[in-house]
C-alpha cells in the first residue's frame, strides 16, 4: 500500500520535469538561434566542459568560499543574535541600526569590500559573511525572544547558570528560528559567491560562466548555468537533511501537537 | 505605555548616533585610512552633491521602475499560479518536484544569459527580479490555499458556492495573510535583485552609479550611494509592512494590535 503510494508520488513528481525537458529538447532541436542551442548540444558539451580538472580548479574553490563564508556568518549571527535577543536594552538600541544595515542590498557591498580587502578570497568570503549574517542574526533574535517565559523562569528558579541555560534552553529553543535564518542565508550565500566571482576573480563558478559568456561559448555557458542550479539544489537538500536531524525533536513535537 | 514608546525610540536614536559617530571617528583618528572609509560628514557632502544632480534622480527613477514592474509581474504570476496549482491536489503533486527543483537555482545564474539576450536593457533586470521574487510569492500562496479550514470549505460547498465564489469568499481571505507575507519577502528580494542586476550587468540605475563611482575612485560618492540603497531598503520594508497592516486590518492577528 505504502509502496504503491510512494510509486505514485514518484511518478507524479517525475512527470512534469520529464515533460518540460522533453519540451525543451523538441523546441530547441533544430534551433539556429545561437543563444538558445539545442538541448542535445548542451548535454553533449557537458562532460567535456566539466572535467575533473575544472571541478578541482573552479567548483572546489567556489564551494570552499561559500561554505567558509556561510559557516562564519552562522557563528557570528547566532552569537550576536543571542546577545541582542537576551538583553532588552541592547535590542532597543541596536534595532534601527540593524534594520538599516540589513536593508543595504549585500551585493552593493562588493565594491566597498574590494577597497578594504582587495579582490582575493578574503573579499568574497567577507561579502558572503556580511550578506548572510542578517537573516541568521534577526531570526536568532526572534527565536530567543519566542522562548516560553515559563521555561526561562523555571530554569532560573532552579539556579541553572548562564552557560547551562544557553546550552540547554536558549540555543535549542531558538534553533527552529535559527534554521529558518540559515535557509535564507544559504540561498543568499550562493548568490553572493557567484556575484563576487563575476565581479573580480581568476577562478570559480561565477568567473567561468562569465568567461564562457564573454567568449560566446554559449553551450558551455548553459552547462555552467545548469551546474550552478545543481549546486543550489544540492546545498539546499543538504541543509534540509541537517535540519531534519537537528530538529527531529521539534518536528515530532509539532506533529503530536497537531494531532491533538 | 507612551513613556516606554518614547524610551525605545530614544534608545534607537542613541544607537544610530553611535553608528554615525563611529563612522566619523574611525577615519578621523586614522584607525582606518580615509581613502577607504571617508568620514561620515564627507559622505553626506557627497550625498548632497548627488541630490543636486539630474543623473542621480534618473537613476533612482530607473531603479524604482524596474523594482515596481518586476514586483508586480511576480505578484500577479505568483498569485494566479498559486491559486490554480493550490486548488487542485493533482496539480500540486505534479508541480511539487519542479518547484522544489527550480526554487533553489540562484537567479544570478541567469545573468550571463540575460546579458546576451537583452544587453543592458531593463528587460534583463526584470527577468532576474521576476525569477527571484516569484518563488517567495508562489510558495506562500500555496501554503495559504492549503490552510483553508475544511469545515468552511464544505459549508461553502453545501451552500452551492460556485468555484469562483469559493475562491473569492473562502480561499482568498484565508490565503491573504500568506500573500502579504509573500509580498513583504518579494519586495525586499526584488529590490536586492534590481540593484544587483544594475551593478553587475550595468543597466541604468543606482547599482550602475555605484559601479561607476567605484571604478572612477569616487569613494565618498560610492558610500553615499550605498547609504541611499540602505534607505531604499528600509523604505520598502516600511511600505510593505504598512500595506500589510492596512490590507489585513480585519484579520484577527492584526486586530488585537489595534485594540491594545
Amino acid at each position: 500500500m505504502t509502496a504503491e503510494k510512494l510509486a505514485r508520488t514518484a511518478t507524479l513528481g517525475a512527470a512534469l520535469p520529464a515533460l518540460l525537458l522533453a519540451l525543451w529538447w523538441v523546441a530547441t532541436a533544430d534551433s539556429t538561434d545561437p543563444y538558445v542551442p539545442p538541448l542535445s548540444l548542451i548535454f553533449s558539451t557537458f562532460p567535456e566542459t566539466w572535467t575533473a580538472e575544472r571541478l578541482q580548479h573552479d567548483v572546489i574553490p567556489s564551494l570552499a568560499r561559500l561554505l567558509s563564508g556561510f559557516v562564519l556568518a552562522v557563528v557570528i549571527g547566532v552569537a550576536a543574535g543571542v546577545a541582542v535577543g537576551s538583553f532588552h536594552g541592547l535590542r532597543h538600541t541596536l534595532e534601527p541600526v540593524l534594520e538599516f544595515l540589513r536593508a543595504i542590498p549585500s551585493p552593493v557591498l562588493i565594491p566597498v569590500v574590494i577597497l578594504f580587502a582587495g579582490i582575493d578570497d578574503t573579499m568574497k568570503i567577507l561579502v558572503i559573511v556580511y550578506g548572510c549574517v542578517w537573516p541568521v542574526l534577526l531570526n536568532t533574535v526572534e527565536g530567543v525572544r519566542a522562548i516560553d517565559s515559563v521555561l526561562t523562569d523555571t530554569s532560573r528558579c532552579y539556579g541553572i547558570n548562564r552557560s547551562a541555560r544557553l546550552r540547554h534552553l536558549i540555543l535549542p529553543g531558538a534553533s527552529p528560528h535559527i534554521f529558518a535564518g540559515m535557509r535564507q542565508a544559504l540561498s543568499l550565500s550562493i548568490i553572493l559567491m557567484v556575484i563576487g566571482e563575476m565581479f573580480a576573480a581568476s577562478n570559480g563558478l561565477g568567473f567561468s560562466i562569465v568567461q564562457f559568456q564573454r567568449s560566446f561559448a554559449i553551450p558551455e555557458m548553459w552547462t555552467g548555468i545548469i551546474v550552478l542550479g545543481l549546486v543550489g539544489i544540492a546545498l539546499s537538500l543538504l541543509l534540509g537533511l541537517i535540519e531534519r536531524r537537528a530538529l527531529a525533536w521539534y518536528f515530532g513535537l509539532r506533529r503530536s501537537q497537531r494531532r491533538e | 505605555m507612551r513613556n516606554t514608546f518614547v524610551l525605545r525610540w530614544g534608545q534607537g536614536l542613541i544607537g544610530l548616533a553611535a553608528l554615525i559617530a563611529v563612522l566619523e571617528l574611525l577615519p578621523r583618528t586614522s584607525l582606518v585610512s580615509a581613502r577607504y572609509l571617508p568620514p561620515f560628514s564627507t559622505m553626506m557632502t557627497a550625498l548632497r552633491r548627488q541630490l543636486g544632480e539630474a543623473s542621480f534622480w534618473s537613476a533612482l527613477l530607473n531603479t524604482a521602475q524596474a523594482w515596481a514592474i518586476g514586483l508586480t509581474i511576480a505578484m500577479i504570476l505568483g498569485i494566479v499560479l498559486g491559486l490554480v496549482i493550490g486548488s487542485f491536489p493533482l496539480l500540486r503533486e505534479l508541480t511539487f518536484s519542479t518547484i522544489e527543483f527550480l526554487r533553489p537555482i540562484p537567479s544570478v545564474a541567469l545573468i550571463p544569459l540575460v546579458v546576451l539576450m537583452f544587453g543592458t536593457r531593463m528587460q534583463g533586470t526584470l527577468v532576474l527580479v521576476v525569477y527571484a521574487s516569484l518563488w517567495q510569492v508562489l510558495i506562500q500562496v500555496l501554503y495559504g490555499v492549503q490552510d483553508v479550514d475544511p469545515v468552511v470549505r464544505e459549508t461553502a460547498r453545501s451552500y452551492r458556492f460556485g468555484r469562483m465564489a469559493q475562491v473569492r469568499h473562502v480561499v482568498w481571505p484565508t490565503a491573504l495573510p500568506f500573500v502579504m507575507t509573500g509580498f513583504r519577502l518579494a519586495a525586499t528580494v526584488a529590490l536586492v535583485l534590481t540593484i544587483t542586476a544594475e551593478l553587475v550587468i550595468g543597466s541604468p540605475g543606482i547599482g550602475k552609479q555605484i559601479a561607476v563611482a567605484q571604478s572612477s575612485g569616487a569613494v565618498a560618492t560610492m558610500y553615499s550611494l550605498v547609504i541611499v540603497t540602505g534607505a531604499l531598503g528600509v523604505l520598502v520594508n516600511l511600505l510593505a509592512r504598512a500595506l500589510e497592516r492596512r490590507v489585513l486590518a480585519w484579520h484577527p492577528s492584526h486586530r488585537s494590535e489595534v485594540i491594545a
